[in-house]
């Protein structure tokens, strides 16, 4: 096998593997019980896309699909952040009403 | 055989990278609560997303996308514990409580 067909496949079985990984945690995001738990699926959501942009990046040699999935991680950091200290202000505020409400 | 050895190197490790990133979706669809899914997500997914830019690292043959994606391996393994961290602690703290399998919860026993 030479290599060139070698790196066909290995980037083929790898967009397979990270499309079923996509599929699998979309169906976190939809029967999440919490809000935390679609915000965690969420998360490694945008981990799987930056994958899925690096696979296509080996199997078209076009190196600049780097660049975006290095912006995908990034936004998927601050995406994290932003909804974790929403969820921590969501909570306070649902027990200061709970509070009032006694 | 020798001649395009950083290819074999690259192709398997991305292969590598994809499965720990199936297997990371898996456990955070079959895990129990919360806090087990957070393992699963931040420690798998960060490694297979690490394993991915690494292989992009070494097949590019060119030093400046290699670096770029040596910061990116950097970038994740830095921010995954980071952003796992946040979101444990406000869920924990708006109410979210582990499951019953769970063992020791070091939070509630500090509280006491």
């Amino acid at each position: 096998m030479t290599a060139t067909l070698f790196i066909e496949w290995t980037t083929l079985i790898s967009l397979v593997l990270l499309a079923v990984a996509l599929l699998v945690s979309l169906v976190r995001i939809v029967i999440g019980p919490s809000l935390s738990d679609r915000v965690l699926a969420l998360d490694l959501l945008a981990v799987v896309a930056m994958g899925f942009v690096g696979a296509i990046a080996v199997r078209t040699g076009l190196w600049l699909y780097l660049d975006i999935a290095i912006a995908l991680a990034l936004l998927g950091f601050l995406a994290t952040v932003a909804l974790a200290r929403y969820i921590l202000l969501r909570g306070a505020r649902q027990n200061s009403v709970q509070e009032e409400g006694r | 055989m020798l001649e395009g050895i950083e290819l074999y190197l690259g192709g398997t490790l991305l292969v590598i990278g994809a499965a720990f990133t199936l297997l990371a979706a898996i456990g955070v669809v079959r895990l129990p609560d919360l806090y087990t899914r957070m393992h699963a997500a931040s420690k798998a997914g960060a490694v297979g997303g690490g394993l991915i830019l690494l292989a992009v690292a070494v097949l590019s043959q060119d030093a400046a996308v290699s670096m770029r994606a040596i910061i990116g391996v950097m970038f994740v393994l830095l921010t995954t514990p980071v952003s796992a961290h946040l979101l444990a602690r406000a869920s924990y703290l708006t109410g979210y409580r582990p499951c019953n399998e769970t063992v020791i919860d070091d939070i509630a026993q500090s509280n006491e």
